[in-house]
C-alpha cells in the first residue's frame, strides 16, 4: 500500500478547473517528483494534498485513510508537512520562531529539541542566524528555513513546492543535496518542480503534469531520457 | 505552559532582561506612588489619572486584537459599551431586571466579572460572522458593528433609558473604602486591573497562541500549514479583546455614575486605536507610552494650552481668542500629529521587534544580493 495516494482529483479555483483527475502514489521512502511547466497544476495538487485547496472530486489517502478535503491545520498532525511555493516564512519572527511555529503541533518537547538540532546539522546556516529576523535572511537561507520549518513538524511525508524558484544555481545543487540527505533520514518526499533536470536527477520516480492531467509516469531515469520530456521540459533539441 | 526555548541555542539576554526588571519595578513603583506626588506637588490630577489609565486598560485589550492577531477592529467602543452597559443593568436602580430594581443589586465585583464575559462573548457573536474577512473588509464590518451597538442602545429606552442614560449606577463596596466619595481608591481599582492586563496579555503574548497569532497576522495560510486552527484562534483573539474592554467598560459606568450612548461613539475607538499605533502596535510597554502620552495630550495638556490661549487673549484685549473653544483643536492636532507620525515613523514610537521587520523587511532585502554572494562564497 502506498504511503500517500492521490486518486483522479479534481480542484477548481472558481469555475477554473485547475486538476482534471490527477492520480499518483507515493511510497514509503521515495523522493517522487512531480514536474511540468508554469500553470500546469502542479502546486494546485500540492495544496489539495496539504488542505489548503479543496478536491471537488477524487480522493486523497494517506497509509490508506481516507484524508480528502481535511482542514490544513489537521493535515499537518497527521503526518503531512507541507512547504509552500514562494517560501512563505513568517517574515517579522526570528529563525528559531519559525522553526518553534513548524513544530507548532507538537507536544514531545524532548523530541522537539533533537529535531532543533536535526535542522542545524542540515543547514549550519540557520544556526548562524538563529536570532535573526527571518525577511532579512537571504533568498537561499528563507528556502532553507521553509524547508526546516516543515521538518519540524516531523512529517512522515515532506511536499515541497518549487525549492530552487529564485536561487543561484550553486544554492540550488545544495538545496537538493539537502533534500537527498533529509529523504535518507527517512523522510519520505514529494517534490514539486520546475527544474526539471534538477528534480530528475535525484528523484526515484517522476510523474508529468499538463494543464491539470498527468501525460507521463516513469522512473526518473527514464523519464530523463524521455524524448518528449527531454524537448519539452530539459531544454534540449 | 513550559517553553522549548530552554535549549542550548537560546541566547540569554542578560543585560536587556535587568534593564527591563528595573524599568517595570520603576514604572510601577510611580504609578503606586502617584495619588501621593500628585498631593505634595498639588497637581489636581487625580480625576485625569483615573480616565487615562482606564483608557490604558482598553488600549492593552485592542492590542490582542490588532497588534497581535492582526485583526484591524474599529468598533472597539461597541464592547466598551456592553460593558459600561452590563454593569448598570447589574447595579442600576433604573436596572431593566426588576430583582436589581427592587434592591438586590449585584455585587460590583462579580458584576465586573460578568460584565467582562458578556463583553467576551459580543467579541465572539462580532468574530463568528467576520471570520473570512481580512484587512479592509474586516474593519468595515467592525466600524459597522462599532455604530450598531450605540444605536441599539439610543433605540430601545424601554431597556437602555435610551440618550437620557442610566444613572445611578452600583459602586464597589469595600469596608473602610470611600469609592462614593474618594478618587483614590478608583485610581488603585484601576491600576490592579491595568497591571493585571499587563501581564496576561504579555504571558499570552509569549504562549503557544500568542505566537499563533504572530503566525496568523503574517501569514493565514501558512499558519494554518503549520496546524494553527484559524477559527478558534480568531475568535478567542476577539474575544479577549472585548473581554478587556469589558473590564474598562463596567468601571467606567460606575466611576461616572451615569452612562449614555453618546459615550461610546466612533472617536473612542479611534482614540484607543491611535493611542496603540502611536505606541507601536503588538508591544505592551510602547501601547502603555502611546496610551499615557495621548491621554497627557488629552486630558492635561489641553487644558494647558486653552489657559495659555485665554491668557495671550487677555493680555491682548482680544476677546475672540480669550474665548476660544480650544477643544475643538484636538481633533486637528491629533490628525496631523498621526500624520506626521505615519510619515516619520510608521511603526510608532516603541514598536516591536518583529513589527519593525515586517514593515522593513522590504528595505532589507537590498541587501539580499550582498547575502547571497556570501553564501555562495562559503559553498565554493
Amino acid at each position: 500500500m502506498a504511503m500517500l495516494q492521490v486518486e483522479n482529483v479534481h480542484t477548481f479555483y472558481g469555475t477554473i478547473e485547475a486538476l482534471k483527475g490527477v492520480s499518483l502514489t507515493v511510497e514509503e521512502g521515495e523522493i517522487v517528483t512531480l514536474i511540468g511547466s508554469n500553470g500546469a497544476g502542479k502546486t494546485t495538487t500540492l495544496r489539495t494534498i496539504a488542505g489548503v485547496s479543496h478536491a471537488r472530486a477524487g480522493s486523497v489517502a494517506l497509509d490508506g485513510e481516507d484524508i480528502t478535503n481535511t482542514p490544513a491545520n489537521d493535515i499537518v498532525r497527521l503526518g503531512i508537512a507541507h512547504s509552500p511555493e514562494g517560501r512563505r516564512i513568517f517574515a517579522g519572527m526570528t529563525v528559531r520562531e519559525n522553526l518553534e511555529m513548524g513544530a507548532f503541533t507538537r507536544t514531545d518537547r524532548t523530541e522537539v529539541d533533537s529535531d532543533y538540532q536535526r535542522v542545524f546539522d542540515l543547514f549550519p546556516r540557520l544556526k548562524e542566524r538563529i536570532l535573526q529576523r527571518a525577511g532579512t535572511l537571504s533568498g537561499g537561507e528563507q528556502q532553507m528555513l521553509a524547508i526546516g520549518r516543515a521538518l519540524m513538524a516531523r512529517p512522515k511525508i515532506l511536499l515541497l513546492d518549487e525549492p530552487s524558484m529564485g536561487l543561484a544555481p550553486v544554492l540550488v545543487e545544495l538545496v537538493f543535496k539537502i533534500i537527498q540527505d533529509i529523504n535518507a533520514q527517512g523522510t519520505t518526499v514529494l517534490l514539486v518542480e520546475q527544474n526539471a533536470h534538477m528534480a530528475l536527477s535525484i528523484a526515484r520516480r517522476g510523474y508529468v503534469i499538463q494543464t491539470g492531467r498527468i501525460v507521463l509516469s516513469d522512473s526518473a531515469q527514464a523519464l530523463a531520457k524521455n524524448e518528449m520530456v527531454r524537448k519539452a521540459y530539459l531544454g534540449e533539441a | 505552559m513550559r517553553r522549548s526555548s530552554e535549549g542550548w541555542w537560546y541566547t540569554a539576554k542578560g543585560a536587556a532582561r535587568d534593564r527591563n526588571i528595573v524599568t517595570t519595578a520603576g514604572a510601577i513603583a510611580l504609578a503606586l506612588a502617584f495619588p501621593v506626588i500628585n498631593q505634595v506637588l498639588n497637581l489636581g490630577w487625580e480625576a485625569k489619572a483615573i480616565p487615562i489609565s482606564l483608557f490604558i486598560v482598553l488600549a492593552l485589550g485592542l492590542n490582542v486584537v490588532v497588534g497581535f492577531a492582526g485583526l484591524l477592529d474599529l468598533g472597539y467602543a461597541a464592547f466598551f459599551a456592553i460593558g459600561a452597559y452590563s454593569m448598570a443593568f447589574l447595579t442600576s436602580e433604573v436596572s431593566p431586571f426588576a430583582f436589581v430594581r427592587e434592591g438586590q443589586p449585584v455585587n460590583f465585583f462579580i458584576a465586573m466579572l460578568i460584565s467582562s464575559a458578556v463583553a467576551a462573548c459580543f467579541g465572539v457573536l462580532l468574530g463568528a460572522p467576520t471570520l473570512r474577512l481580512r484587512g479592509d473588509y474586516l474593519a468595515i464590518v467592525t466600524l459597522g458593528f462599532g455604530e450598531i451597538v450605540p444605536l441599539v442602545i439610543r433605540n430601545t429606552p424601554e431597556v437602555t433609558k435610551g440618550t437620557q442614560g442610566m444613572n445611578p449606577i452600583g459602586y464597589p463596596e469595600v469596608p473602610g473604602v470611600h469609592f462614593a466619595t474618594d478618587p483614590v481608591p478608583w485610581y488603585y481599582l484601576i491600576v490592579a486591573v491595568l497591571m493585571v492586563s499587563v501581564v496576561l496579555t504579555g504571558r499570552l503574548q509569549r504562549s503557544r497562541i500568542g505566537r499563533a497569532w504572530a503566525a496568523m497576522r503574517e501569514d493565514e495560510v501558512a499558519a494554518a500549514s503549520m496546524g494553527v486552527n484559524l477559527v478558534t484562534t480568531k475568535l478567542f483573539a476577539f474575544s479577549l479583546g472585548a473581554s478587556f474592554s469589558g473590564f474598562a467598560g463596567s468601571i467606567w459606568a460606575s466611576y461616572l455614575q451615569v452612562i449614555a450612548p453618546e459615550q461610546f461613539r466612533f472617536d473612542v475607538s479611534i482614540f484607543v486605536l491611535v493611542m496603540i499605533i502611536l505606541g507601536g502596535l503588538g508591544n505592551i510597554y510602547g501601547v502603555i507610552a502611546g496610551g499615557l502620552i495621548l491621554g497627557f495630550v488629552d486630558r492635561i495638556m489641553f487644558d494647558w494650552f486653552s489657559a495659555i490661549v485665554h491668557g495671550i487673549g487677555r493680555a491682548t484685549n482680544n476677546s475672540e481668542l480669550e474665548l476660544t473653544d480650544t477643544s475643538r483643536m484636538r481633533q486637528l492636532l491629533f490628525g496631523v500629529s498621526l500624520v506626521v507620525l505615519m510619515l516619520v515613523r510608521p511603526e510608532g514610537l516603541f514598536p516591536s521587534a518583529r513589527r519593525r521587520a515586517e514593515l522593513h523587511a522590504a528595505e532589507e532585502s537590498e541587501t539580499e544580493a550582498a547575502q547571497e554572494r556570501a553564501v555562495i562564497e562559503d559553498i565554493e
